[in-house]
């Protein structure tokens, strides 16, 4: 009876894990499929994979989705990092407030993000661009007159990166406040006693002690960033496209095992970086549970005779 | 004595309507160690940061060496300080943590004859005097050989003492320490008290020191200023605050007291119970209704016909060098500490030297202290009084800053 019922159990987890990873599994084996076919195995081969590497839009498009994941998890970690510290020299109410605020644009679905992003732009771009051809600037230097025109702008590879610091902020402010929150607010205090400017301060004392938050921040955004296709394919435009883009529009036409080998790239890569980042975020916990039990220990003691 | 190095004039602090300090007047001479003694929220930990540089005050003035440096940043004022917790770097080891203060690069200001800053310089200490100003401040607080454990390796004893080294390396004019020893356990809380009266001999600097509790204030301080409320109850050496308390807070926060309604007759006449005392007081109205302050220790205990007053022993406690008794005269109830045990119920009289006697005039604390008659609660209240945090002062510092 007993027996039975975890014969059963192991079944159904059995089952789900099927669902979840047999399609990943398909796309893997057959991206090593010599033939054309998604279905009847031709032998193990390469070849996808060296098509793949010649094919200069799907290169162009991993050189963009690494550089605007790049560019957009520098910035995004900056500016996250220092408005968590922003946060948790507020008051209670206006940080729990703020708090909730960066909540949202985490759980808003992509489409909204993506289409508001978008919609935004096109509004200010049209705007700008009404100025821009209408107007000029002349300058007067040195007797020489310079005329200034203003560019047009349009979606492209600069909106497209806006967004995906938009949308990574928030996960860096999440990452990074919670050590914020365990830091003693005395150290900084103690820091520019001793001769610190706020800056210095920032850079000897705050830094080392929220250090390991900001990483785990930068490689929760740069793995959204290469994630990313909904937000992007709405505020890139026409001119750029991220790997994800390209798939999205190579499996349009026609769904060849190509899509299956660079798919199966794009799965390892992010793969790799949750991996990383669960490992890290583990080995913290190690950590943190060790200081703790040091530091209780020693209260213990001293509590212990009073 | 020596000179005057920080004066508050004025001083006001408030958070949105919340009053914190309420024109606080203090001035604090050179290599003195005065005390801030006060309870919870009191203000004494904002005074402390109004000093440190870490907050302004709302109005009013702080002198430094008779200038005003109520916008001078903290890093740039020649005063340390001793965080409640110690506030130690938890990334650096001991040694760095002691260094930290002298590897910053100082800016040297070069000033022509008006004053006015006409070359400025960053000025870096050597490797070799860092080493050498460490090892010494080691030496002082005696922690020689644990320059490399890690801060979490240390107990908070020796925790304590590298807080101190690396406010002290420093060399500032004056260190400020906020409850430094509330974390520690009783017998090294002594220990320690001994140890900051040394240092501070030893380095002849200025020590303001924050605390509540009260006989760590008498033992160590040659100032002590009893702050409520946001108010300066009295300034005045331990002596003066123990024997001349200004009113009954003061008298009661300070040591045991019991405080009577009294009405004073003339000059060196007090009234109490429809009886009159003798005492040293005087400069008060005649029939002047006034607080009168009887230390337990100040009664002498007689046989009942001989007394001047009448009372039932209703508790006694053990306390090792004396007996704490209750005495019940006309329904208030009294504390008295006498070597000799009376029983409970037994009939006493008591005598009291008119030098045992204190008037005071009658403040807005009148008759909210110096009653013993729900005394077992106050016995437990006094023996969990050890550390708690002043979580109102600590929340504004979090918040504010």
């Amino acid at each position: 009876m007993k027996k039975e019922r975890r014969l059963g159990s192991r079944i159904f987890m059995g089952l789900i894990f099927l669902f979840l990873y047999a399609p990943i599994l398909l796309m893997i084996v057959f991206s090593f499929n010599d033939g054309n076919s998604n279905v009847v195995w031709q032998g193990f081969s390469l070849r996808w994979y060296e098509q793949l590497f010649h094919d200069r839009a799907i290169i162009q498009s991993v050189y963009t989705t690494l550089l605007v994941s790049a560019l957009a998890t520098v910035i995004a970690t900056i500016a996250g990092t220092f408005a968590a510290v922003g946060f948790y020299s507020m008051r209670r109410r206006t940080r729990s407030m703020l708090l909730n605020v960066n909540n949202i644009p985490m759980m808003n679905a992509d489409i909204v993000t993506g289409v508001s992003l978008c919609m935004l732009f096109v509004a200010v771009f049209g705007l700008w661009n009404e100025f821009a051809v209408n107007y000029r600037v002349i300058i007067n230097l040195f007797g020489t007159k310079y005329r200034i025109t203003f560019p047009e702008l349009s979606l492209g590879f600069g909106t497209m990166l806006i967004a995906h610091i938009t949308f990574n902020i928030p996960y860096v402010i999440l990452s990074v406040g919670p050590k914020l929150r365990q830091m003693d607010h005395n150290l900084v205090d103690a820091a520019r006693d001793l001769g610190c400017t706020w800056m210095r301060a920032f850079f000897k004392v705050i830094l080392p002690e929220i250090k390991t938050g900001i990483v785990s921040g930068a490689l929760i955004a740069f793995t959204m960033s290469v994630d990313d296709f909904v937000i992007s394919y709405f505020t890139a435009g026409s001119s750029v496209s991220t790997l994800a883009m390209e798939i999205y529009s190579m499996a349009r036409k026609k769904v060849t095992p190509e899509i299956n080998a660079v798919s199966t790239l794009l799965f390892l890569v992010v793969l790799f970086l949750l991996v990383a980042v669960n490992l890290r975020e583990a080995r913290q916990a190690k950590a943190q549970a060790r200081r703790n039990y040091g530091t209780v220990h020693h209260g213990a003691g001293s509590r212990a005779r009073t | 004595m020596s000179k005057e190095l920080i004066r508050l004039s004025d001083c006001t602090m408030k958070f949105d309507d919340e009053v914190i300090l309420d024109k606080i007047n203090l001035y604090i001479r050179d290599k003195e160690f005065l005390t801030l003694l006060g309870p919870s929220g009191c203000g004494k930990t904002t005074t402390l940061r109004i000093i440190g540089g870490f907050q302004t005050p709302t109005s009013g003035d702080v002198l430094f060496d008779g200038v005003r440096i109520n916008a001078v940043p903290p890093h740039k004022r020649a005063i340390n300080t001793v965080f409640q917790k110690y506030a130690l770097f938890p990334h650096l080891n001991v040694y760095e943590n002691i260094a930290f203060g002298l590897r910053v690069p100082k800016v040297e200001e070069q000033r022509d004859e008006k004053g006015k800053v006409i070359a400025r310089r960053k000025v870096k200490l050597s490797e070799k005097e860092i080493d050498q100003r460490v090892m010494e401040m080691l030496e002082v607080v005696n922690l020689r050989g644990f320059e490399k454990r890690h801060i979490s390796q240390l107990s908070g004893g020796q925790q304590q003492r590298v807080a101190i080294a690396r406010a002290l390396v420093n060399k500032p004019k004056v260190l400020l320490l906020d409850e430094p020893l509330g974390a520690l356990d009783l017998k090294l809380r002594k220990d320690m008290q001994n140890e900051l009266k040394r240092i501070q001999k030893a380095m002849e600097i200025t020590f303001i020191y924050v605390t509540h509790d009260q006989e760590e204030a008498l033992a160590m301080s040659d100032t002590v200023v009893v702050m409520d409320g946001g108010k300066i109850q009295q300034i005045g050496t331990p002596e003066d605050i123990y024997n001349e308390p200004k009113n009954a807070f003061v008298a009661d926060f300070i040591g045991e007291s019991n405080i009577l309604d009294g009405i004073m007759r003339a000059d060196g006449v007090v009234e109490i119970f429809n009886r009159r005392f003798q005492c040293l007081d005087g400069g008060f109205e005649k029939d002047e209704p006034v607080d009168v302050v009887i230390r337990p220790e100040d009664v002498d205990i007689v046989p009942e016909n001989e007394g001047q007053l009448k009372g039932t022993v209703t508790n006694v406690t053990f306390k090792g060098m004396q007996y704490d008794i209750i005495v019940d005269f006309y329904g208030f109830k009294w504390l008295i500490q006498t070597t000799d045990l009376s029983p409970v119920g037994s009939r006493i009289g008591i005598k009291i030297d008119p030098d045992g006697i204190h008037v005071m005039k009658k403040s807005q604390y009148s008759g909210m202290f110096g009653d013993y008659s729900s005394y077992s609660e106050e016995y437990e209240e006094i023996s969990d009084a050890e550390y708690e945090p002043e979580e109102v002062d600590e929340q504004e510092g979090g918040d504010e800053n």
